[in-house]
């Protein structure tokens, strides 16, 4: 084959729905409850070595004695942990289940995303044969990541294969002791995803868990660690596309992202698990741990498109410890029918002239509640910290929600921080001007609702920005009479 | 091509169109002048579709269709075209996406293929050369923080891309400048033709001096109260409504 890796690109981004890697793999489920048998278990199951199980034992241990934390805007009925089953392995497809089996309300929004029939039968758990091309493109990929020294590989391989790095690393930007839901992680984690950068390198393209073999039936407590090392670069793609009707109801996954001097990360996300029917009822609790660390002159990027979940508790964060590090935050957030979500962010400048960007857009429809939450922390020691925050909501309807929580803690007074916030309402106006030119009310909902993000919608890879797009769309569909 | 027969219109139970009769023939210009509250933008609103308001009686017909039935962007799809006296804003959208996307849903309502991008590069040139607007112009957001004349020569834009059949300008010289009216007015000459007709809603009679209309109505408390040609639009501009008042009254 004689493709150029930028043509290699290409193709793995705009046919990623065609590479559906399906691994048969005996399905077994662990009795329901938590308990350090079951955390033994888990470990026992993944060939762990001792000091693995010992971490995880030593996080059950904590987990324990921590309560759910309340202080959030959202209300909901608290999962029993007792009722929940710590392990899963991959689903296995049905081979007597077919596409006619499947709720047609979800596959009419398949079509819509343009998700292949392969690809669906995937997401649906319907068996499919593997295209053998698919094959050769992972390896190629595989191939030209490991020729410039990089790992990507689920963390529990990392855990078998790179252990010195997992040993020194997890944990150290997320404690065990961080939360509860942290806790609840690092005790029971299934996989995720792995990632080193070597010195000096830049990652030759966006790393995307979907092209990682093995991937399903992973989410529920996802564990990824990051790790750039000195003046590398890399763009990390998490999440799909395609809504998932996931029968998991508790979503607690935990991202480390470690940046070393100079190095810069970009993380993007795009999440649309299921968030409940039109009643409110079913839907993913998603509580989620996300922070970065970064070191001298370092940068670190989120990025992310929030749609789906039924509850959404997240607050992807940076710690500018060294000198002139940067840390970003760009986020959509959108709400419809019954969800609820509170995110936000947290920059706490620690390094002499560090830098902060916080650009949050919440949507909000029908009866949902969208909460902005965020902390901009400088410490005594930050000199010249400077933060820029702006929050704008956008109503639609006048049962829906908008609050933002903006919290600033300044401890050096020469801590520049400015913050912004606007909240606006699709007005009929201008619903009956983009009617008045031809374009239909969902259209022009779109358009508006487009125009609204754009400025984070920019800030996404070109691919995942267009799905990004498609998926804004989707979710607001019905939301004005 | 437009055909208002006794038309009643209303908003939250207040009367405000209270039988107006109309034709407009193709290749026809229409002023419609009146006083503030008369019910001028009203009319272009219940013409256009909007909801709000609730048509209690009478009929609209555009080319023997009536329009009744029709959601606002059908009738847009069927060419009628509404230059608004408060053009919105649309933070973050384009003019030129916002124009594409126009272009593209009417042509997909005429069961028609996208329009493809270098043709449509050639119409925003054409276009926006004619109305002597800056391109830079083009990829800010729609109406945001552009200036009154702005706003309308913008308006104007629009209807040279989409080359209604039934133009609605409602006080599009309002906030143009003297030279920018005379540009706005140019286009809008250019547009004419046999096949399509033009309703102008305004206050002054400078702007008729460039477009000169066939007809001139006077709109007063809901009703067409007095038509006549171009010379009417002179009088008035003269006298003021007064006389037209007592009229009316009697
Ligand atoms: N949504 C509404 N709710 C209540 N009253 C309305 C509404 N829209 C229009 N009106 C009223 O209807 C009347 C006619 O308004 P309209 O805007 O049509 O006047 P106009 O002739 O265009 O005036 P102007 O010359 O000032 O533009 C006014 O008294 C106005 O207050
Ligand atoms: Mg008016």
């Amino acid at each position: 084959m004689a493709y150029t890796e930028e043509e290699l690109k290409k193709e793995l981004e705009t046919k990623e729905y065609e590479y559906g890697f399906y691994t048969d793999i005996e399905s077994d489920t662990f009795p329901k409850g938590l308990s350090a048998d079951i955390v033994r278990a888990i470990s026992k199951k993944k060939n762990e070595p001792e000091w693995m199980t010992e971490w995880r034992l030593d996080a059950f241990r904590i987990w324990e004695d921590m309560k759910e934390p309340e202080w959030a805007n959202v209300n909901y009925e608290k999962p029993d942990f007792q009722a929940i089953s710590y392990y899963s392995a991959p689903k296995k497809a049905d081979p007597n289940k077919s596409l006619d089996d499947v709720d047609p309300e979800l596959l009419e929004m398949y079509k819509k995303l343009g998700i292949s029939v392969d690809e669906q039968k995937r997401l649906q758990n319907v068996a499919v044969d593997i295209v053998v091309d698919s094959v050769s493109v992972a390896t190629t990929f595989k191939k030209t990541l490991a020729e410039k020294g990089i790992i990507f590989m689920p963390i529990s391989e990392a855990i078998q294969e790179h252990p010195e790095l997992v040993k020194k690393y997890m944990g150290t930007v997320v404690p065990k002791t961080d939360n509860f839901y942290a806790a609840l992680n690092s005790a029971v984690f299934t996989d995720g995803s792995f990632c080193y950068i070597p010195k000096g390198v830049k990652c030759p393209m966006e790393l995307s868990t979907y092209f990682r073999i093995n991937e399903g039936g992973t989410g529920q407590f996802e564990r990824t660690l990051v790790i750039a090392d000195e003046s590398s670069y890399v763009s990390y793609l998490e999440g799909c596309t395609a809504p998932s009707r996931d029968e998991n109801q508790l979503h607690a996954a935990v991202v480390e992202l470690i940046a070393l001097d100079d190095a810069e990360i970009k993380y993007s996300t795009v999440q649309n698990w299921f968030p409940g029917d039109k009643e409110g009822k079913g839907g993913v609790y998603n509580f989620v741990t996300k922070r970065g660390l970064c070191e001298k002159n370092s940068k670190i990027s989120w990025t992310q498109v929030e749609t789906g979940s039924a509850v959404t508790w997240k607050y992807p964060s940076c710690i500018l410890k060294g000198d002139n590090a940067v840390g970003e935050f760009y986020s959509i957030a959108v709400t419809n029918n019954f969800q609820q979500a509170d995110t936000g962010t947290k920059m706490v400048h620690l390094g002499k002239n560090t830098k902060s960007t916080i650009i949050s857009k919440g949507i909000s429809a029908g009866k949902s509640q969208n909460s902005y939450r965020g902390l901009v922390q400088v410490s005594s020691r930050a000199e010249n910290a400077r933060n820029f925050s702006q929050c704008d909501s956008l109503l639609m309807g006048n049962e829906c929600g908008a609050h933002t929580f903006p919290y600033i803690e300044a401890k050096n007074k020469s801590a520049q921080i400015e913050h912004e916030a606007t909240t606006s309402k699709i007005g009929e106006d201008q619903i009956f001007y983009c009617n008045q030119r031809g374009i239909d009310t969902e259209k022009a909902i779109a358009l508006i609702v487009n125009g609204f993000s754009k400025e984070v919608l920019n800030k996404l890879p070109m691919e995942f920005a267009v799905e990004a797009q498609k998926l804004l769309e989707i979710s607001l569909e019905g939301s004005v009479g | 091509m437009l055909e208002i027969k006794d038309l009643h219109a209303s908003v939250e139970e207040k009367d405000i169109l209270k039988g107006i009769n109309l034709n407009v023939s193709a290749g026809e210009v229409h002023a419609i002048m009146g006083p503030n509250g008369s019910g001028k933008s009203t009319l272009a609103s219940v013409i256009a579709g909007k909801e709000e308001f609730d048509v209690d009686k009478g009929s609209i017909a555009l080319e023997g269709e009536d329009l009744e039935d029709l959601a606002p962007e059908e009738r847009a799809h069927k060419g009628i075209f509404l230059s608004f006296q408060y053009p919105v804003e649309i933070p973050g959208v384009s003019v030129t996406n916002f124009m594409k996307t126009a272009i593209n849903e009417s042509r997909k309502a005429r069961g028609m293929e996208d329009m493809p991008a270098n043709e449509m590069l050639k119409l925003i040139r054409e276009k926006s050369e004619m109305l002597e607007i800056d391109r830079k112009f083009l990829s800010r957001s729609l109406n945001e923080g552009f200036s009154g004349g702005e706003k309308k020569r913008n308006e104007i834009f629009q209807m040279a891309m989409l080359e209604p059949k039934l133009a609605i300008l409602d006080e599009t010289d309002s906030g143009l400048d003297i030279d920018a009216l005379r540009i706005v007015a140019n286009g809008v000459n250019k547009l004419r033709s046999k096949d399509n007709a033009i309703v102008v809603i305004t206050h002054y009679q400078r702007l008729l001096e460039y477009i000169v209309p066939d007809y001139v109505h006077v709109l007063y408390d809901g009703k067409i109260v007095k038509s006549g040609e171009k010379e009417l639009a002179l009088e008035l501009e003269e006298k003021g409504y007064d006389w037209i008042k007592q009229e009316a009254v009697v």
